[in-house]
Order: structure tokens, then C-alpha cells, then sequence
């Protein structure tokens, strides 16, 4: 495939602007300050619609098929709230324009502030972060904010060793020391190591629960008490609500501070990578610290209160990812109590169906009732010179997107496989034979793994030469 | 039940293959302490048909740029974007994807990731950027902590000309980072280059300025990057407004190490703040160094271009707590936008774009100044926007203006104090001269 710099031909427009209906005037900009030249391609708009529109069939998404990507619930995002979306009072909408001509956009963040503590069992809850990463960074400062008033000096925070990459990295960018947690073999926390680490030195204790390996912290009520018995706060990575909506929540399960990530459970798209949410809720001690603005009301109007002494500040400019958090809004409209709790129940019933038709030609390190994603290891396929990596690509082959590999990191060879709840059995069959089959072509003919995919627009890429010698820009000749 | 597949039926064959008698099964792991034992309290489903109806009823309570005439920007711009755009980011491969972990099934993506690298390097003249951040705020914040880590040093000084809300980011960024911030005030509504002189020191990792600054002012870039420069701080320049580079010297071009920005005005609806998409850029000696993703070119197996999410060595899916950021998810989809938007503008169009941007702010600026009262606070040079003195509260006249469907400026004294009577005013290509006059007689109307 060429790149768009490379389809370039001098003179060639892609856009229509308007004429200038004014009369022209000297800018009064220093010469110094102005460009004499930009490097930008000149392409049609047939050009660009061809170019994207191939680019586009390179990539794989939820409508193209399956696409079990482990703690990423990768469910169908309903069209319909995209419509939504682009409704003109909502995607056109100025974030400085007036309250009372924003009333529209402030009762939709007021109401699903309200429906997300609901939902979760915490108090109130913040809209503005942009992810579930930046979610973590907003809980912690926080939990900062909040040790820092009470004159407590604490340093810590105590991450499990089966944790998302970004609880580590978020702690460490707040200040506090990692301490890394080890899980029993169970798969969930070790309550002995925990009472060593649980000191008063300890500010929070970070959980995802059910845990990355898809498996309920059974233990989390007395986890909670030992915590908050030293004066710890406990955090839920809420990363894994899709499993337990309307079942239980983190509120009722010890938990002070828990971040959504609203492109997980409540269905908005992935974007390739993004735009995500990742609202936080808090128990009422540490409402005071959120973020500012909040969003309330007063009778009939909805309002913004800045006026929050104690509030961390802020992790973005407005007021979240709005278009987002309205496409969560109309889904949680959609489906209401009983929708929700119907999510939960088939996500976890769909995942269960599908490790235990799995679980004989795979190892299945952790064998009890999992939640809505599970995680097999590829460590029976070793033995035939085969890696998760090559099940994971020739699964591409047969025309599925791969589970998540590799992570977590406390399983061998992991495959982490989440099918959510708006797959059908006769999806979840053909993966599993298409598993089975795999399994077998390990034993018979691993070269075919190994070489695998065959069928994409490119096999696999060199990543040394990538790492080693970076590329990260285009450069036309003419740029040396 | 919408959006579940199976049937009661086949729900019941998976349930018996699993060889348990009801779903509740599933969750007997789950203390009964912990079970919610009722309902969640929220309202009842909608069929689609009501959800629109009931959708489209909250959205119509606000006023939007389309329908009014709008001379709001401060952060957040008005720009016409080209119908292409939002059909090929509506294109399901791309927006019902994932981050790029399989790069042979994300070749579409990764290539367009790649290619808005390339046209954000273009822009800013800096040797690389990476695949976009949350917005032009945070972007900000973690250009401070980057130049606070490549220097080694934790004091920050930052322009008070930056858009509030991006100063209150970094303030949080680094109050968290344990990071010291010192501000720096301004004259003429430009950065102070002689506070500055006073206010940087030996001790500071980074100075951190705005262009155009938040009155819509260009700042001398030149003489911030000597200021810092010579004290041994780094430069981040920060972009709001980046329509501004077809038009302004590149801060590539003006020294600046890193360049943190927003792109919402390329091609991203305002959709009332978010979500936008943020960007850095930087010098090739900070490669190491960035946060967030980066896509290198590569080859495939069989000698074919393809690209990767590369050097992850930084990021922390592997690194954890030496990560140098915890981003994770970016703004692809927004990224993507911008990709789409700059390619359809091109070379030709993006410049024109800029003039036309400039042009209407100065037919603006000279009709209000017309009238009796209004006169621009600052004589520097300036971009699309500018501060105008009011002679009653710009709160007010914006009041008089919703009532004539016309979305007024920003007041000032939401965070100036000393510019209590300012009013931000933004004109950009949207804004006609026909928009513009009944502006002008509207205010007119209204200073009566």
C-alpha cells in the first residue's frame, strides 16, 4: 500500500473552502513569524476516500467477526448511538456556550453520573477522564488529596502481580512506591503476603476484580477489612464490570474508589484505539476531591459547580469525553436493569461455555467457574515447538480475531479470551472447533502455526527492525 | 433481550453442556453479602424507536454551533469539516477495532497512525510525534513530566497566556508528580519576557508557552527559546489552535523541543469538549523518551511494507512502574479524523484555510472596534481570535446575543481577573461576512 504522501500530485485539491467574502487586509504578522512552506500532500477527494476505503479493508473489527480480545470486551457497539451522537445539539455543541443553552448536554452527565453510582455502589462519580488509565491517575490523586488532608503520610501502593500494566504506571506517576502482590493458586490474592504488605505506610490497594485471569476475588470482603483496618483505601479496577452487572457491585464489596471503562462495558466503540472513558466513583469521604467541574443541580436546572476547595483540580480541559459518554447514556437507557443484568449473565455464561469446551486440549491453569473472560495457557502446544504467538496468529487464518496473549503475566504462554455476551453459540462453536483444529495442527504440523497468517494483507512483521532502526515518520525526498 | 444473540433455547444447550441447572450457578462464587438483592434502580428499557424520541428531546434543549451563529472558540474551534471525514471514521473496520495488537489484521490503522505521525511532523516541524494523546491538556502535562525527566530536573515554568484548563491539568499532572509549578505573567497579552528572564533558572527543567496564546496572540517564540534555552531549561510549545500552522512559523522551526497541542480543530466535531485528541511531538533526542504509542514502518515475512506498534520498551503493558507514561488507549479514532482531514485539505487547502481563519478575525476585529465602548485590549499580532473591552459585562451582551441565536464570546473574567470587562472573540472560516454584519448590528442593538 502506498501512503497518502505518495499518491501526491502538485495542483491536486481535496477540499472546497469559500471564497473570501471580505475585503483582504494585511495580516500584521512579523515576517519572522510567518511560514514560507508546508509539507502537505496534494490529493483528490476520490484520492482520499480510495485511499482510506482500502486502508480501511486492512483492518478487523468487531462488525468484520469475532473478536475475543481478553479485558477488552469487545462487544457490538448498537448503531443506534452513534446516531445519537451526531444528533447537532450534542456533536456541535460548544462546551463554553452558556448553561441555559446547555441544558441538554448537562442532564445527560448529571443522569449517567447517577446511574453509574448506581450501578457501581459508590457515591458520586466523576465523567472527566479520557480513559480507564487516566481513570487510575485520577482515583490515586485522590487517594493523595484525601491522606494529604487528614495529615497522613503514605507511600505506597500494593498492586497484584496479575494487574493491567497501567495500575503500576499510574501509582509510579502519582509518587508512591509499587508493591507487587503475588497471587495464590487460586488466582486470587494471597491473603498471608497481603497482611505483610498492608502496613500503614500503604495509601491503596489496586484490584480488578473479577481479576484479569476472569475470576471473582472471593475473598474480597475480608481483603477490604484488612486493608481499611490500616487505614488503606481499596481501589477497583472496574475494567471487568461487565461480568457482575446487577449482581454485585464494588460499593458493596469494601471498595472506596472504582473506575468504568465505559468502551468496555457499556458498549462504545473501540475507535481503534480510542476515544475511551473512564469515569471514577467514590465513596462520600472522598467526594470532596474530585475533580472539577461537577455537574448538579438545582431544581429543575443542572448547573456547573467549580466551586470545590478540596477538588484535585483537573485531567482535562471541559468536561469528558462527551460524545462518548453520551453513547454509554443511551445504551444503559436501552437496556435498563433488567438489560444490564441480562449482559452479565450471558457474557459469564458464554465464557463458561466456551472454556470448558476448550479446556480439555488446552491447559487451563486456574479450573474453576470463571466470570466473563478466561485464560488458557499454551503450555501443552510448547512441546511441539509452537507458541501462543503462532495459535494466536493462525487463529487469523480462520478468520478470527486473536484473545489477548501474553498477559496476564503470571500465566504461562497466556491466551486471555473474553467472548461478551453478544456472541452467539454458533459463533462461540466455530471458535472452539477452529481451537481444536489448531490444537491439533500443532501436534501434526507446527510449521503451518508458526507461519501463520497466510491470508491477511501481510505476515507477520519484523519487530526487531522496527525497534531498532525506528521509522516513525514519512519523509519526501526533497525533505533529506 | 436486545443485543444478546441466544435464544432461551440455546442458552438452555450451553447451560447443559456445562452441566449446570440455572445461570445463577455461575455466580455462586460471589458472597451473598455481596449480591444485590434487588433491582438496580435506574428507568426501564427503551425500544430504539423511544430512545431516539427521548434522545433527540435532551438534545434539542441545547443550543448548537450549527444553528447559531458562533463566535466562541477559546480551546474548543468551529471549523467545517468535509463530509468525508466523519464517513470514513464511520467506516466499521477502523471504529470497531481495537488498539493494533495484531498488526496483520490492523495494517489499516497502523498505516493511517503512521501517516498522522508523519502529517503532525509536517505541521509542527519536529522530527517525530506519536499516535496521539487525550487531549491537548494532558498532552501538556506529560510534555512537562517528559522534559522534567529527560532534564532531571522538577521545577516548571509555565506561561500564564496557556488556556486555564490546561494550566489546571498540569498543576494536577504535577502536584501528583511532585513536580513544582511557577507561573509566569503577561504584557500586552503576550508572555512576559522579562518576568520570565527573572522567573527561569538553572533549576528549571521546562518552559512551557502558547502559540497562538490563549487571547489569540502570537507569541515571540524566538525569544522564549532564547530565554530557556540559555538558562538550560527545554521549550514545549503548546498548540490549541492548530489551524494556526498554515499560516505561523512552525515552533519546530523556533526552537522548541517538544510540541504538545490539540487537533479537535482538524476534523473533530466540538461535541461539547470531548472527546478531541492531543498530540506531542519532539526532537529526535527525546525518542526514548515520550509517552503513548508510536507505529514504525517495518517489513513483513515475505519483504512487504507494513507497520507495528514499536518501541514499547517505553510503555506500560511491559514496564509497569518505569513506564514512561501509563497511557494506554489514545484518540485513534480522533487521530484518524485529523489523518483524513489534512489529506482532504492538503497542501493547497490547509493554507488557504489558515488565511481565511486569519482574514475573518481582522474583518471582526475592525467592524466591533467600530463601535461606541468596544475597542481590542492588545495590539500584538494575533491569529483567529482577539480580547475586546466591553463597555457592560460580556456575561450580559452573551445573554442578549442567545437571544438572537448568536453564540457570543468568551468572558474573560471567568479566569482573568484585571480583565473582568474582556470578551474572547473567535471568528474562522464558518463565520461569513453576512454572520458577521448581524453580529455587529445585534451588538449594536444591544449597547443601546
Amino acid at each position: 500500500m502506498k501512503l497518502i504522501f505518495e499518491l501526491s500530485v502538485q495542483g491536486r485539491e481535496g477540499a472546497s473552502l469559500p471564497e473570501l467574502d471580505i475585503p483582504e487586509q494585511d495580516l500584521g504578522i512579523p515576517t519572522a513569524q510567518l511560514r514560507h512552506d508546508i509539507q502537505l500532500p496534494e490529493v483528490s477527494e476520490v484520492d482520499v476516500i480510495r485511499h482510506y476505503t482500502a486502508l480501511s479493508r486492512m483492518n478487523f473489527g468487531v462488525d468484520s467477526g469475532f473478536y475475543p480480545l481478553g479485558s477488552c470486551t469487545m462487544k457490538y457497539n448498537p448503531k443506534v448511538n452513534e446516531a445519537i451522537a451526531a444528533l447537532p445539539g450534542f456533536a456541535t455543541a460548544h462546551p463554553y456556550q452558556s448553561e441555559w443553552l446547555s441544558q441538554g448536554c448537562l442532564q445527560i452527565l448529571h443522569e449517567l453520573s447517577r446511574d453509574l453510582a448506581e450501578i457501581t455502589g459508590m457515591d458520586a462519580f466523576t465523567l472527566q477522564p479520557s480513559a480507564g488509565a487516566q481513570g487510575e491517575l485520577v482515583g490515586l490523586m485522590m487517594a493523595k488529596a484525601y491522606f494529604k488532608k487528614r495529615g497522613e503520610r503514605r507511600t505506597k501502593v500494593i498492586v497484584p502481580d496479575s494487574a493491567h500494566g497501567t495500575n503500576p504506571a499510574s501509582a509510579a506517576i502519582c509518587g508512591y512506591e509499587v508493591l507487587e502482590l503475588p497471587s495464590n493458586s487460586r488466582g486470587g490474592v494471597d491473603i498471608s503476603e497481603l497482611k505483610n504488605k498492608a502496613m500503614d505506610d500503604v495509601a491503596v490497594l489496586m484490584l480488578t476484580n473479577p481479576n484479569t485471569l476472569g475470576l471473582f476475588e472471593d475473598k474480597i470482603l475480608e481483603i477490604s477489612e484488612i486493608v481499611h483496618e490500616k487505614g488503606g483505601l481499596m481501589y477497583c479496577d472496574g475494567a471487568n464490570m461487565n461480568a457482575i452487572l446487577g449482581i454485585s457491585r464494588p460499593g458493596d464489596m469494601g471498595f472506596d474508589i472504582a473506575h468504568l471503562n465505559l468502551h468496555k462495558t457499556f458498549s462504545t466503540p473501540h475507535g481503534g484505539g480510542g476515544p475511551g472513558s473512564g469515569p471514577v466513583g467514590v465513596k462520600a469521604q472522598l467526594a470532596p476531591f474530585l475533580p472539577k467541574p461537577m455537574i448538579e443541580r438545582d431544581g429543575d436546572r443542572y448547573f456547573l459547580n467549580y466551586d470545590r476547595p478540596d477538588s484535585i483540580g483537573r485531567v482535562k480541559a471541559f468536561y469528558g469525553n462527551f460524545a462518548v459518554l453520551v453513547k454509554a447514556y443511551s445504551y444503559i437507557r436501552a437496556l435498563g436493569p433488567d438489560g444490564l443484568k441480562e449482559v452479565a449473565h450471558n457474557a459469564v455464561l458464554n465464557a463458561n461455555y466456551l472454556m470448558n469446551k476448550l479446556k480439555g486440549a488446552y491447559e487451563l491453569p486456574y479450573d474453576r467457574v470463571c466470570k466473563h473472560e478466561f485464560v488458557l495457557s499454551g503450555n501443552k502446544q510448547l512441546a511441539y515447538g509452537v507458541h501462543t504467538m503462532d495459535i494466536a496468529k493462525r487463529l487469523i487464518d480462520y478468520g478470527f480475531h486473536p484473545p489477548t496473549i501474553y498477559f496476564p503475566l503470571i500465566v504461562k504462554e497466556a491466551l486471555m479470551i473474553e467472548p461478551t455476551e453478544t456472541e452467539g453459540k454458533e459463533t462461540l462453536d466455530a471458535f472452539a472447533d477452529a481451537m481444536l483444529q489448531i490444537a491439533e495442527e500443532a501436534r501434526k504440523d507446527p510449521d503451518l502455526l508458526r507461519a501463520a497468517p497466510q491470508t491477511a494483507p501481510v505476515t507477520r512483521p519484523e519487530a526487531l527492525m522496527a525497534a531498532r532502526r525506528p521509522n516513525l515518520r514519512w519523509r519526501t525526498p526533497d525533505d533529506g | 433481550m436486545r443485543f444478546i444473540v441466544n435464544t432461551r433455547k440455546e442458552q438452555q444447550e450451553m447451560m447443559d453442556s456445562i452441566g449446570i441447572g440455572s445461570i445463577d450457578d455461575l455466580f455462586k462464587d460471589i458472597d451473598e453479602k455481596m449480591i444485590l438483592r434487588r433491582s438496580l434502580m435506574l428507568r426501564p428499557s427503551l425500544s430504539e424507536q423511544e430512545l431516539v424520541g427521548e434522545l433527540t428531546k435532551i438534545s434539542s434543549k441545547n443550543a448548537d454551533v450549527n444553528s447559531c451563529e458562533c463566535f466562541l472558540g477559546a480551546g474548543a474551534y468551529n471549523h467545517f469539516i468535509p463530509s468525508i471525514v466523519p464517513y470514513l471514521t464511520g467506516r466499521s473496520e477502523f471504529y470497531t477495532a481495537y488498539t493494533p495488537y495484531q498488526p496483520e489484521i490492523s495494517q489499516g490503522i497502523l498505516q493511517a497512525i503512521y501517516e498522522f505521525q508523519t502529517f503532525i511532523c509536517q505541521l509542527t516541524g519536529m522530527d517525530l510525534a506519536n499516535a496521539s494523546m487525550y487531549d491537548g491538556a494532558s498532552a501538556l502535562a506529560e510534555a512537562a513530566i517528559m522534559a522534567s525527566n529527560v532534564s532531571k530536573k522538577r521545577e516548571i515554568v509555565i506561561s500564564s497566556t496557556i488556556h486555564p484548563e490546561y494550566r489546571e491539568v498540569v498543576r494536577t499532572y504535577a502536584e501528583a508528580h511532585g513536580l513544582d509549578v511557577k507561573e509566569v505573567g503577561w504584557q500586552n497579552g503576550a508572555t512576559s519576557a522579562e518576568e520570565l528572564t527573572k522567573v527561569v533558572s538553572a533549576s528549571t527543567a521546562v518552559v512551557l508557552v502558547q502559540n497562538p496564546n490563549f487571547f489569540g496572540i502570537v507569541e515571540d517564540l524566538y525569544e522564549m527559546d532564547r530565554i530557556a534555552h540559555e538558562r538550560g531549561a527545554l521549550l514545549v510549545a503548546c498548540v490549541v489552535e492548530p489551524t494556526s500552522l498554515g499560516l505561523l512559523k512552525p515552533p519546530g522551526e523556533c526552537g522548541a523541543d517538544i510540541v504538545a497541542g490539540e487537533g479537535q480543530s482538524l476534523g473533530n466535531s466540538i461535541s461539547f469538549g470531548g472527546p478531541h485528541l492531543g498530540f506531542i511531538a519532539a526532537k529526535q533526542t527525546f525518542l526514548h523518551k515520550m509517552p503513548g504509542r508510536l507505529v514504525g514502518m517495518t517489513k513483513d515475512t515475505k519483504d512487504r511494507r507494513c507497520f507495528i506498534m514499536t518501541l514499547q520498551a517505553r510503555e506500560q503493558h511491559v514496564r509497569r512502574e518505569k513506564a514512561t507514561s501509563n497511557l494506554c488507549t489514545n484518540q485513534a479514532l480522533n487521530a484518524l479524523a485529523s489523518t483524513v482531514y489534512l489529506a482532504a485539505l492538503g497542501k493547497g487547502g490547509f493554507t488557504k484555510l489558515s488565511a481565511l481563519n486569519a482574514q475573518k478575525a481582522r474583518y471582526l476585529r475592525s467592524r466591533i472596534s467600530e463601535l461606541k465602548g468596544y475597542e481590542p485590549i492588545f495590539s500584538k499580532p494575533f491569529y483567529n481570535e482577539f480580547v475586546i473591552k466591553c463597555p457592560i459585562d460580556p456575561v450580559k451582551i452573551n445573554v442578549r446575543l442567545e437571544e438572537n441565536g448568536i453564540i457570543g464570546g468568551f468572558p474573560m473574567r471567568k479566569y482573568y481577573g484585571g480583565l473582568e470587562d474582556g470578551w474572547l472573540l473567535c471568528a474562522t472560516e464558518r463565520n461569513t461576512k453576512s454572520g458577521m454584519d448581524r453580529f455587529i448590528e445585534v451588538l449594536r442593538e444591544v449597547a443601546k
